[in-house]
């Protein structure tokens, strides 16, 4: 009995010392939040609420800010939305028409081009960032909210996550509604989307924090104050701070750290049951 | 309400597997017709091709005066319930039997009239508004007959529909299959490797062997008149026994067992001896002395195995034998019993074609 609370005792020791280290950072970023620029310079970060909460966040979400004193949390939030669920949008759609296309129509290069596919894993943006400049540049796309995801919807991961899924659906299904008369687009759209949900979802949600969290492709794309995302945002106080002869605006930049990390934590939240259902559930 | 007609069909897959062989077939109007034969035997895909769902190679398929090779599965017409069910499991009972309608164009008056026609007729209508995994094996089962029959086919395909059902269910099911075959009274085929399933069912019964018909007629014609060894030990339960015997002219023999009364068969040919084990008797004055092993009692009659004395299998071992009896009758292990047959009902076959002699 008592052998067996000391295992309770240091396995609970070990979770919350891990609980502690994984949330104490965003737990004093917070409260740094709260705090004036002024409290912040002079005596670092903080560990409990100060009282300039609303002041805080009612600045940077509706002030504006940035090198040209036109851009406003709200408005970065609303691009990184945009971003963040097209891009998952966007994801979802092409990765299961590739496999549905892979899967379910057996032409003469469907197994090669599925290894092509999954071969992009291997050049991820980063390595392939120049010529996907190019590409959008000349497709007169930059600084506009479709050249910001367009290229980044192709899904290696997303198509092959679709395949496995549509392999494992019963070939009879199949057959019952061609004898049903169902045509290929009313198979995909009546019978696979909707038995594919759960995983849709899982997917979606997945994408949706991968997209929130893109940095460098916006970056290089983004020109215009007006189109940048939350998490460029940061950065571009950042600079202000570095560059600029004010008092550095760090309340301003926990702030907007917490406000980016909120909509993906929410998701997350909201949605977890799905999430777990769609990656471990196999009814069909 | 539909007359079927296979001419010379042929099934050949692109990896080489010669599937189907030059298969002729007519089906009457409202006739039962089972494929029945071993696992790979080309009976599925002979059904596949009725439906659509495999191209025919070679030959034709008409349904009435139309060759329907090139047609659609969904133009033919035909309804087809698979043996996993193959219900959407994402519909209700009432999605699952409409949506070959909806996608027929009928209006949605019609459309709610003909479900609730038809399950009524298969009692799922408290079913009609639950999802296929909330249901029992059995009540999926009557949904896809119901997906099937809604839709009024011209020819009902059954795919091995009743071997995810358990043993009592099953029968259960294939009666009312019958039932409703008949009621109707629409041309239907049925796949199955199951002979008790195959003989219970069908108006007449095709063996299906390595992608050919062995023998097509009626289930009691196939049982009493099999033309092969592979119909005569396909058709009937338990198996009919079998001898391999030489014929010397005299005797049929088997190691030191001589078994007479045969007449006008090939001397010297390896031949083989089919006696079936409702045929046996008991009989104190029979050739055939069999050593009993097992006694399994069946409620209304035993069977009784054992080794026939004298004859080896081609191993070498003791030939092993099956008898049916009455209740009544049951014979102690380790008894040696006399047994006598009816010549009339003797088969002998030639082992090297397969063919029936006698």
């Amino acid at each position: 009995m008592l052998k067996l609370s000391w295992h309770a005792i240091s396995g609970h020791l070990i979770l919350i010392l891990g609980a502690i280290f994984m949330t104490a950072p965003v737990w004093v970023a917070f409260m740094s939040s709260t705090h004036s620029a002024e409290t912040l310079f002079r005596e670092g970060l903080q560990a409990w609420p100060g009282g300039h909460f609303f002041e805080n966040y009612n600045e940077v979400l509706f002030v504006e800010g940035g090198v040209m004193k036109r851009v406003t949390a709200s408005m970065m939030l609303w691009n990184s939305l945009l971003l963040g669920i097209g891009f998952a949008i966007g994801k979802v759609v092409i990765s299961t028409l590739a496999a549905y296309a892979i899967v379910y129509f057996r032409f003469r290069l469907a197994a090669p081009l599925f290894w092509i596919i999954f071969m992009t894993l291997l050049l991820p943006l980063e390595v392939r960032i120049i010529p996907s400049y190019e590409v959008v540049a000349g497709m007169g796309l930059l600084d506009t909210h479709t050249g910001l995801i367009l290229p980044l919807i192709a899904s290696a991961t997303g198509t092959f996550y679709f395949r496995q899924f549509y392999k494992s659906v019963p070939e009879e299904l199949l057959e019952a509604a061609r004898l049903d008369g169902a045509n290929a687009w009313q198979f995909f759209i009546d019978i696979l989307v909707p038995i594919s949900k759960t995983m849709i979802a899982a997917i979606l949600i997945i994408m949706f924090v991968v997209g929130w969290n893109q940095y460098l492709w916006p970056l290089i794309m983004t020109t215009n104050e007006d189109n940048y995302t939350l998490v460029i945002g940061i950065k571009q106080i950042y600079q202000v701070l570095s560059e600029g002869g004010e008092l550095p605006q760090f309340q301003k930049a926990y702030a907007l750290t917490i406000l980016a990390t909120l909509p993906p934590v929410l998701v997350v939240l909201v949605f977890q049951s799905w999430f777990v259902k769609g990656l471990v559930e196999s009814e069909k | 309400m539909a007359e079927v007609k296979l001419t010379n069909v042929n099934k050949v897959y692109s990896n080489g597997a010669h599937a189907v062989r030059g298969v002729n077939m007519e089906i009457a109007d409202g006739e039962f017709i089972v494929f029945v034969g071993p696992s790979g035997c080309g009976k599925s895909t002979l059904l596949r091709m009725v439906a659509g769902l495999e191209t025919v190679t070679e030959g034709d398929l008409y349904i009435d005066e139309n060759r329907i090779n090139d047609v659609s599965p969904a133009e033919r017409n035909v309804a087809m319930v698979f043996q996993n069910y193959a219900l959407y499991p994402h519909m209700t009972v009432r999605g699952n039997m409409s949506y070959g309608l909806k996608n027929r164009g009928d209006s949605k008056e019609e459309i709610e009239q003909k479900v609730i026609a038809a399950a009524k007729t298969l009692h799922i209508e408290d079913f009609l508004d639950r999802q296929p995994n909330q249901l029992s094996g059995g009540q999926r089962q009557r949904v896809a007959m119901g997906r099937a029959i809604v839709r009024n086919p011209k020819v009902f395909l059954f795919d091995e529909p009743l071997s995810n059902l358990d043993a009592k269910l099953r029968v259960q099911m294939r009666i009312e299959i019958k039932k409703l075959q008949r009621k109707m009274g629409v041309t239907s085929i049925y796949v199955t490797h199951d002979q008790t399933e195959a003989m219970t069912l069908a108006d007449r019964l095709a063996v299906i062997n390595n992608g050919q018909i062995e023998q097509m007629g009626k289930p009691i014609e196939l049982y009493k008149d099999p033309k092969t060894l592979f119909v005569a030990s396909f058709i009937g339960s338990p198996q009919v026994n079998l001898i391999s015997v030489r014929y010397d002219g005299k005797f049929l023999k088997s190691g030191s067992l001589e078994i007479d009364g045969f007449e006008g068969l090939p001397i010297a040919e390896e031949l083989v001896l089919g006696l079936r084990p409702e045929h046996l008797r008991i009989d104190d004055q029979g050739k055939l002395a069999m050593k009993i092993d097992l006694v399994e009692q069946h409620g209304a009659d035993n069977l009784v195995y054992g080794s026939l004395e004298g004859a080896k299998n081609e191993d070498g071992d003791d030939l092993e034998l099956c008898l049916r009896l009455n209740q009544g009758q049951e014979p102690s292990i380790g008894e040696t019993i006399n047994l006598s047959y009816d010549h009339s009902n003797a088969l002998v076959f030639s082992k090297e074609t397969g063919k029936r002699l006698i």
